[in-house]
């Protein structure tokens, strides 16, 4: 599958090679433990890439994790950035007095990535690299970071973080988590993993459903449905002692919590008093719902604006389901989406400007994105069955889940559209994505 | 009660697959398999149509009774639509009696959807066809507290695969009882 992504490129003899060889790389660091990752598939990339050469840093080949690979990956991966060939060269620079600049600038480079690795007196490692600009022959950002063997990859991610960012002037996701459902056979787990599919954790292992993850703001936690009690409720898991309590298990069903963005309070769909109602409880399950919507038909499906103010919902009060808005505390609700008679899902953007929902048109499901200001909105995909639209924290990116081949994927597609991946299990089904926040440590 | 009795002696002895709900047949002569014997008296693995005679001596569970119409807990659902249809009124009039009859009882009405779409929302429209489920129950007397309703969305879905047969398989609601 990869292979045929790399037949496609129009590239030069070498320049191929290179990105074989470095693709083979990643395919046998991505098979090891096979089974808890997902595999990546870029499929598009964006309309303008900044053409970057990535030089394998001094050292790093002796290290249990390469570095350089994984900041490829990463930056190629956005769309955003060609990766120009960095072989070939000697001497291979490290420093940037070594740095040969008419070469690059020959090769096309516009940025250019180098950097070492030292033993650090604690046993650790001290990474040092730079980002320099090839035409005007300067530096653009330089860091050290110092990591445990077991921290190498979170370290590449973070490098990977700072060349997007001083490249494109937003931040990088690439040292973010995602968290998503696997079935396998009768099985459910839920799932922790890096954003490009990495080093997965199962957090819940179940023989009943598990639906609606989602993240808390600082990260330390997720809230989810799960179905072990024979009936749909709402818990929040600590993901760092893995200690959990069921906040909303009432009378009836409980399901589709979504985090206030002070990470006190979740907005959940009950069915306590009769019909799917959205209602506000504390994130640590103490007191009582507050209920914010009174309609007789199904509000479910909230999602708080990043400033906290108003909660975006799906309900089918006019006849199908459409998306409306509220005040956060409840009130009078506003139809925001009038175009076909399916929309649901909605998910705002972390800037508030816009947010991400799926349409129903012609019987095939699709994700798109609706611009708040101008009320412009666009289908950003046409797999025909895409649900469960996630954000990335920088805005940039959708994360969704598909299907392809008969199999359950996670799929993303950029905001505008054009760069596109997929993240596929080994076996089994994947579905309901939720990406993790950006961690500012 | 008598009723029940008069259904278990005219019919022959079904298979008595009873832990799922399944839209059987009445009356189909289906072989004995698996056998979970409601009748203490019957050897297993008996096809034979049985004299009525022989059916008197059943006293078993009439809920598990595959000749009893109680044994049948699914109502399905038209696509779109929260209506219970007239070729399930026999059915919800059935438990309704049951749980009249036997008020300490309670019951789970179970929600189900097709997997088109949101999954929060289908959980929300399965919801809906278990509460019609109810509330035709409460029209014919029978006590709210008796009956909760919940719903699995598409998540438990008695067909896989796509296409209408699946799906409308999974348009519906099962009752279910504590023993089930």
């Amino acid at each position: 599958m990869t292979l045929n992504f790399l037949s496609g490129l129009r590239s030069p003899q070498s320049l191929f090679y290179r990105t074989l060889m470095l693709v083979l790389i990643l395919l046998a660091a991505l098979s090891f433990p096979a089974l808890a990752q997902l595999r990546i598939e870029v499929i598009g990339a964006g309309a303008t890439q900044i053409p970057v050469a990535i030089v394998p840093f001094q050292a790093e080949a002796g290290l249990a994790q390469q570095l350089t690979p994984v900041v490829a990956a990463d930056l190629e991966r956005s769309g955003l950035f060609r990766l120009i060939d960095a072989g070939g060269v000697n001497p291979v620079p490290h420093e940037p007095e070594q740095v040969d600049y008419a070469q690059w600038r020959a090769r096309g480079a516009e940025a250019l990535v180098i950097g070492s690795v030292v033993k650090a007196p604690d046993g650790r490692h001290e990474i040092r690299f730079r980002v320099l600009d090839v035409t005007r022959q300067t530096q653009l950002t330089g860091y050290a970071y110092f990591a445990a063997d077991s921290q190498l990859r979170l370290t590449a991610h973070k490098i990977a973080d700072m060349v997007y960012e001083r490249l494109t002037g937003d931040p990088g996701v690439f040292a973010t988590r995602i968290a998503y459902v696997v079935k396998r056979g009768a099985r459910f787990e839920l799932h922790v993993a890096d954003a490009d599919g990495h080093g997965s954790q199962s957090i819940l292992s179940s023989d009943e459903p598990i639906i609606s993850p989602a993240w808390a703001p600082d990260g330390t936690r997720l809230a989810y449905v799960s179905f072990e009690q024979k009936k749909p409720i709402v818990y929040v898991q600590s993901l760092i002692t893995g200690g959990r309590r069921a906040v909303a298990g009432f009378y009836g069903s409980n399901s589709s919590p979504a985090w206030s963005p002070d990470g006190r309070r979740l907005a959940v769909t009950l069915t306590r008093d009769g019909g799917s109602q959205i209602y506000l409880i504390n994130a640590d399950g103490s007191g009582a719902p507050q209920r914010i919507t009174r309609s007789s038909a199904i509000d479910t499906e909230a999602n708080f604006s990043p400033d906290g103010q108003s909660i975006l919902f799906t309900s089918d009060r006019g006849g199908g389901p459409q998306i409306y808005r509220m005040p956060a505390e409840g009130g009078p609700a506003q139809r925001v989406t009038f175009e076909g008679n399916y929309n649901v899902s909605p998910r705002h953007s972390p800037d508030g400007k816009s947010f991400t929902f799926i349409q129903r048109a012609n019987g095939r499901f699709n994700v798109g994105i609706y611009d708040i200001a101008t009320r412009q909105l666009q289908i950003l995909t046409d797999g025909g069955i895409d649900e469960s639209p996630t954000f990335a924290p920088n805005g940039k990116m959708i994360l969704y889940a598909s299907r392809t081949r008969g199999r359950g994927i996670l799929a993303s597609v950029s905001s505008d559209g054009r760069t596109k991946y997929r993240l596929t299990a080994d076996t089994g089904d994947v579905r309901e994505p939720a990406w993790g926040p950006i961690i500012r440590k | 009660m008598k009723r029940i009795m008069m259904v278990a002696l005219t019919c022959s002895v079904l298979a008595a697959c009873s832990s799922t709900p399944t839209a059987e047949q009445e009356g189909a002569g289906v072989e004995d398999r698996n056998a979970k014997p409601a009748q203490p008296a019957k050897p297993a693995a008996s096809k034979a149509a049985t004299k009525p005679a022989v059916e008197k001596a059943v006293t078993g569970n009439p809920l598990k009774d595959p000749a009893n119409i109680l044994s049948k807990r699914s109502v399905f659902f038209d696509l779109d639509s929260n209506i219970v249809k007239d070729e399930f009124k026999p059915v919800v009039s059935a438990h309704s009696r049951y749980l009249q009859q036997n008020r300490g009882v309670k019951i789970t009405i179970q929600g189900h959807a097709d997997e088109r779409g949101s999954r929060e929302y289908n959980l929300a429209l399965g919801q809906r066809r278990a509460d019609a489920v109810k509330q035709a129950m409460q029209l014919l007397g029978v006590q709210a507290s008796q009956i909760e309703t919940i719903s699995y969305g598409e998540e438990k879905p008695k067909a896989t695969g796509q296409g209408e047969a699946a799906w409308a398989e999974n348009r519906r609601a099962d009752i279910a009882y504590p023993n089930d």
